[in-house]
């Protein structure tokens, strides 16, 4: 009989929910009880609302264990393994019951997250267990052309993936048409748009199949060498590809002669970037790998013509490239089935923010930015009303309610204003300020302008200048115009995408929130009550129980009142700095 | 633009000090290599938790890459520091899942507990604090991130509990 298999979700995110320990626990428990089953790691899993998970898989097929401590553990392992009982209770997920979770997983289609949170990721056994590498090995085996390949990934319609949606036969074909010695092809895994992970959750959970990518991509394009540029703040993913390289070199993968195909040598290695949003765009990339300050530069001559050491390059970023695999095993139908009339095949999401059910989920393109919110993300936290989603990051915008039926593909999302970006969707309530939104992005871009373009370096700190006087109660008539006014002078003067698109989270809020920009500017006043200055905090004498806790810790003693008597907030002295709302054990500070 | 500086009340006291023979073999390893400024940087850091001023002469004195180049470098990515760090790190998450969840409270809560701005490094050199933009654990926001353990769901309390928990550590 094969043995009871219990696995763990060792992700990023997983081991920060705890995971580790649940695993070392069961570890512990195994040893000392010297039990028969075989315990596994594997990566990310999607369901990060769970996390941690673990999962048993017995004759009856496979049991997902949602929110797992310790105790929980030594309990499914003693009633599930030993008695053979699993706890229902515990289980999001199983082949032989539906749960409430269902509906997460129901409408996904993994092509791009096959693998995740079903193989150990340090074991390259475990993925050519599931196709990995059958289909570089099906090019070798039936000698089909580079063009044919190049063609293959054209007809499939697949797109860049990183948020520019460039179709990626295409990019190949670029490359390969301009001829020299040294060709490159560079994964671009500097995944810095905050808010979306899940090209860290590809590179921890199924580094190889980003690994057989690049070695398709660099047999179509003719590369000699291939780079992954990794964020420095993805250890993890780091530590998982360098073992992944390690081990397709000794299997033969990588290295001389690549899988007997004559003169086709190929080897990777990761450049590990150094923190700077920017070098997501692809010259700034290539800038960074020849190690210099990461600023994009003119283009044309674009990187396939010339890039990286001025030789022809080819970049991709980590989600296209884990797609490329499964498309030339099972075909360019077979992905194209998937999707709209341009927007092929799957898309990852991060759902994050204040949804119920954050985590990763691939869904086919042209379903419903609601569908994708309320089907599978479960729908708004503590069931508060929705109010905005944003999509793209800092280069993105915010997608107001009237628009939930927006299709996830390309064009549709650009005709909101936001676009698609690398997939983050941070979903925002009734109690997040658009202008606060607003600003936080304003201030990222604005510090991760490189400073080449004028327009870029000072336009976008006087955005962000007007934005927090905004928030501060300073607004002033004609500000929303000067926004505008800068937003459009920068977009049309940047040389990158940074430039170009940095001024969009600032439009759409206007475009469809401005009311709220007219409320801070005109009422003084902050709709979802988060800036601070344009509150007023009152004690509430129905539920002031006279405790003193909100006087003590006033900062400015702004706060009047004797022991068990109604306390009294004076305005003046008041700084709006909110810390007696947040001492107050009785609810008895309102904001207006 | 993010603009870094060296400071330069410290500068002379301690950073030229710094005992710079374990970065031989960093430069031999990336000697005449193309691209190499970056990963010495990196290195440099590696070892000592900030890249000291002396070890920018000795790097352009043994490789010939220029000062001036490799403190354009050092200021342009945040990864660098100029100045030397905590024994801890504490990375507070200030991406948008993060912000929007409220990773300014988390800030706060720390910045009280240990009395230091962002940026800024505690009296007794235990802990520095720092903003980053996103680790990726969204899901699990608000986030931070102390040297290598990454700390989820967090509240002001919570936060504080955990830096009190390190101190508790250091202090035996």
């Amino acid at each position: 009989m094969e043995k009871i298999k219990v696995i763990v979700g060792l992700g990023s995110c997983g081991i920060a929910a705890g995971a580790k320990k649940v695993f070392d626990k069961i570890k512990d428990i195994q040893e000392t009880e010297n039990l028969e089953f075989e315990l596994k790691k594997t990566s990310c899993i999607g369901m990060c609302y769970r996390e941690p998970l673990v999962e048993i898989i017995d004759k009856n097929g496979s049991y997902m264990y949602g929110e797992i401590d310790e105790d929980k553990a030594t309990e499914i392992i003693e009633k599930h393994f030993k008695e053979n009982k699993p706890i229902k209770d515990y289980v999001v997920r199983a082949d032989t019951f539906r749960t409430i979770d269902n509906t997460f997983t129901d409408d996904q289609v993994k092509i791009t997250l096959r693998n995740c949170g079903y193989i150990d990721p340090e074991n390259i056994d475990e993925y050519e267990a599931r196709d990995g590498y059958r289909a570089i090995k099906k090019i070798a085996g039936q000698n089909i052309s580079r063009l044919d390949v190049i063609q293959t990934i054209i007809n499939s319609g697949l797109r860049g993936r990183g948020g520019g949606g460039f179709p990626t036969g295409l990019k190949w074909k670029f490359a390969n048409n301009n001829k020299s010695q040294n060709k490159y092809i560079i994964c671009n895994a500097d995944e810095g748009d905050p808010g979306a992970f899940m090209d860290r959750s590809v590179l921890e959970g199924d580094p190889h199949s980003v690994i057989e990518g690049m070695i398709i991509g660099a047999y179509a394009i003719e590369a000699t060498g291939g780079v992954i540029y990794c964020r420095a703040e993805y250890p993890l993913a780091i530590k998982r590809l360098k073992i992944a390289i390690e081990q397709a070199r000794k299997k033969g993968y990588l290295g001389k002669n690549v899988l007997g195909i004559h003169g086709f040598d190929f080897d990777i290695y990761i450049k590990e970037g150094a923190g700077a949003f920017v070098c997501g765009e692809e010259t700034a990339l290539i800038a960074s790998i020849e190690g210099e300050r990461g600023m994009p530069r003119k283009r044309p001559p674009f990187p396939a013509a010339s890039g990286l050491w001025k030789e022809p390059t080819n970049i991709n970023n980590v989600e296209t490239l884990a797609n490329i695999s499964w498309i030339i095993i099972n075909g360019a139908g077979e992905y194209a089935k998937y999707g709209t009339e341009k927007s092929k095949g799957t898309k990852v999401f991060a759902l994050v923010g204040k949804i119920k059910r954050s985590g990763l989920a691939e869904v086919p393109m042209g379903m419903t930015i609601r569908d994708v919110i309320f089907k599978i993300g479960g729908g708004i936290q503590n069931d508060k009303k929705f109010k905005a989603v944003q999509m793209g990051g800092p280069s993105g915008g915010c997608i107001p309610e009237h628009l939930l039926d927006t299709i996830v593909d390309y064009d549709s999302v650009n005709a909101t204003g936001a676009i698609m970006g690398s997939g983050g969707m941070v979903v925002m309530d009734e109690d997040t300020c658009m202008i606060d939104v607003a600003k936080f992005f304003l201030d990222f871009t604005q510090k991760e302008s490189c400073g080449k373009c004028t327009l870029c370096r000072i336009g976008t700190k006087r955005m962000l200048e007007i934005l927090t006087r905004i928030t501060e109660g300073e607004g002033v008539d004609g500000d929303i115009e000067k926004l505008e006014e800068l937003a459009y002078q920068i977009k049309d003067s940047a040389l990158c995408g940074l430039g170009q698109t940095a001024p969009n989270p600032v439009l759409t809020t206007i475009k469809y929130f401005r009311n709220e920009y007219e409320a801070h500017i005109y009422d003084k006043k902050c709709p979802a009550k988060v800036c601070k200055k344009l509150l007023t905090y009152e004690v509430d004498p129905e539920k002031c129980t006279g405790c003193t806790v909100c006087a003590i810790n006033c900062p400015t003693k702004a706060i009047d009142g004797n022991r068990k008597e109604v306390h009294f907030i004076r305005q003046d002295d008041c700084i709006h700095c909110g810390t007696c709302f947040t001492k107050c054990k009785f609810d008895a500070i309102k904001i207006y | 633009m993010r603009i870094t500086r060296i400071n330069t009340n410290i500068v002379e006291i301690e950073q030229d000090k710094a005992d710079l023979s374990s970065i031989d073999s960093l430069i031999e390893k990336y000697r005449n290599k193309k691209g190499n400024m970056i990963p010495i940087l990196q290195g440099v850091q590696e070892i000592f938790g900030y890249i000291p001023r002396n070890a920018f002469k000795k790097i352009s004195k043994e490789t010939g890459l220029e000062l001036s180049d490799m403190y354009g470098v050092a200021t342009f990515y945040s990864q660098f520091r100029l100045n030397p760090v905590g024994k801890h790190i504490v990375k507070v998450c200030h991406g948008t899942a993060c912000h929007v969840q409220n990773a300014n409270a988390i800030t706060d809560a720390i910045q009280e507990a240990l009395k230091v701005s962002d940026g800024e490094t505690t009296e007794d050199g235990l802990f520095t604090l720092e903003s980053v933009a996103c680790l990726g654990c969204c899901s699990l926001a608000p986030v931070m991130m102390i040297d290598d353990e990454t700390y989820g769901k967090l509240t002001g309390d919570k936060a504080k509990k955990i830096i009190r928990e390190i101190k508790r550590q250091e202090a035996k």
